[in-house]
């Protein structure tokens, strides 16, 4: 007595092809509805078109799900690290050797773009605005990290001073080391642990550590916040800098959002 | 042993149905389609993770425990192999080429594809039986006696029986179902508390683990435990023969006598 199972194998009908044709149609217009949708709510990095855009719009679409106002980990001071690694190997710009010559006295950032008054801020004017305090872990993506007290004015304050329109989608910010910028979205721009900093663990930001100004975005990995800052621009459209990708990282291979 | 004829098959109840045999008459086969395709979407992604975090592990080949860790800190260990990144002291006079931008993008593009494609998987196993009849060992089997008689089979280097062509043994069963319900899960969770964003929504995800650097070391041993199961596996394979169990694995074919009475 035969055990097998008895299956009609090539059954191939004609109420088959309609069904599958059907689940084919739906699920397309399912994914171009959920592009749409995904856009509309600014699920979609500027990076999505890359080789590996699928991945990384994934990873950006369900963090900004799951993590728009959460708040990264903040540490007690005991846990400081020792000694903050100063891992700035890049040779300095003349331009940057000059201001640590004058002791960043004349260190200015610059903010424009779609904003209401555009202008310009001395070090001494960002430290004259209410002072924040952050005891959170900078971690590379290298693997590395240390945990530091980052001090400084949050991004929001001198957002809301220059006053954004409505229309803002990103920040692009710009370091004075040459090719080196940035951009984050509105919902980290706007987070309160995305600061202007200029002080670490009660003395001045290092140069190796990125002063006299670095903006910290601490629930994305080192890269994004850049040393030595400069200039910030206020974008609804990535397109128009650099070769549209968002920053200067996926210029390089590497990934706009840094959350992972 | 009575011969192949006594082989215990795991086929449908339905046998009465089964006496009329006509030419449209199949064998169900070894592999479903789903386990078959699963199987080798999650192959590809292994290769594709195991590679690209090996290059992303030579940009810091360290290890640390606890919450941070870098190259002024005391390592927990290191390996002996040199970097991709000048910052890093290995020894070595030269610094590897960085390829860490396609790596990462490449690892977490696979990582959410062997994601999706295990959820398939393990919502299939669930409803389909599979997990309860192909993978959780039968309560018998579990007994010492039955063990160690496995495991004594297994030293002694015994070719696998004709059973085996149609069913994990209870050797195989015990270490697909830790695979799955263990190291992926394991491997999945130790890599998401790598995710500063992620850990600010959910901070357990880190927290237990010990910290960041602790969380990265765990990813590194169970990565090491996967590697280990793909070489084992591989070996058994090629033990219980190559091409028919491949063949298996791919077209749902075997070669042993589907003829069975």
């Amino acid at each position: 007595m035969s055990l097998e199972e008895t299956r009609h194998s090539s059954y191939f009908s004609r109420r088959k092809l309609i069904k599958t044709g059907l689940i084919a149609a739906a699920g397309a217009s399912g994914l171009g509805v959920a592009a749409r949708l995904a856009q509309q709510y600014g699920l979609v990095p500027p990076d999505h078109g890359t080789l590996y855009g699928v991945g990384e719009t994934l990873t950006y679409a369900s963090h900004r799900l799951l993590t728009r106002h959460s708040l990264a980990r903040e540490f007690s001071r005991s846990q400081i690290s020792e000694r903050p690694l100063p891992n700035e190997t890049a040779p300095f710009s003349e331009e940057y050797k000059r201001h640590q010559v004058a002791g960043f006295s004349d260190w200015r950032l610059t903010v424009d773009g779609l904003v209401d008054r555009p202008g310009s801020f001395s070090l001494a004017e960002l430290k004259s605005y209410p002072a924040r305090r952050q005891i959170t872990e900078l971690a590379c993506e290298e693997g590395w990290s240390y945990i530091a007290e980052w001090i400084g004015v949050p991004l929001s304050h001198v957002l809301n001073l220059v006053g954004t329109h409505p229309q803002a989608r990103y920040v692009v910010y710009y370091s004075i080391q040459p090719d080196w910028w940035e951009s984050i979205d509105m919902a980290d721009a706007m987070h309160p642990q995305t600061f202007l900093t200029y002080g670490m663990n009660d003395t001045d930001l290092p140069s190796g550590n990125g002063g006299p100004l670095r903006l910290r975005v601490p629930r994305q990995l080192g890269y994004k916040s850049v040393k030595f800052l400069t200039h910030l621009t206020v974008t609804d459209n990535m397109k128009k800098f650099g070769k549209g990708l968002g920053s200067s990282s996926p210029e390089a291979g590497y990934a706009w959002y840094a959350g992972i | 042993m009575a011969g192949l004829g006594s082989v215990p098959v795991p086929t449908q109840t339905g046998v009465a149905a089964s006496a009329v045999r006509s030419p449209s008459t199949v064998v169900a086969p070894r592999h479903t389609a789903v386990v078959r395709t699963t199987h080798w979407i999650i192959t590809i992604c292994f290769f594709a993770l195991l590679i690209t975090g090996i290059e992303i592990l030579i940009s810091h080949p360290r290890f640390y425990w606890g919450e941070t860790g870098n190259v002024l800190t005391e390592p927990l260990f290191k390996l002996p192999i040199p970097s991709s990144r000048r910052l890093v002291p290995t020894g070595y006079g030269y610094v590897l080429p960085d390829q860490n931008g396609w790596s990462r993008a490449l690892h977490f593009e696979a990582a959410w594809i062997a994601v999706l494609t295990s959820l398939v998987y393990a919502i299939f196993s669930l409803f389909s039986g599979h997990l309860r009849k192909n993978l959780l060992p039968a309560r018998a089997d579990l007994s010492w006696g039955s063990l160690s008689r496995a495991i004594r089979k297994n030293l002694r280097f015994e070719r696998p029986g004709a059973a085996e062509a149609w069913s994990y043994n209870v050797l195989q069963r015990i270490t697909y179902v830790f695979v799955i319900l263990v190291l992926f899960p394991l491997v999945i969770w130790t890599g998401l508390a790598l995710s500063p964003a992620f850990d600010s929504a959910f901070p357990i995800t880190v927290t237990l683990l010990g910290g960041r650097q602790s969380a990265r070391t765990l990813h590194f041993f169970v990565s090491l435990a996967l590697l280990l199961f793909l070489l084992v596996h591989v070996i058994m394979v090629v033990r219980a023969g190559f091409r028919s169990r491949t063949k298996a694995m791919i077209t749902g074919q075997t070669d042993t006598p589907t003829e069975r009475t």
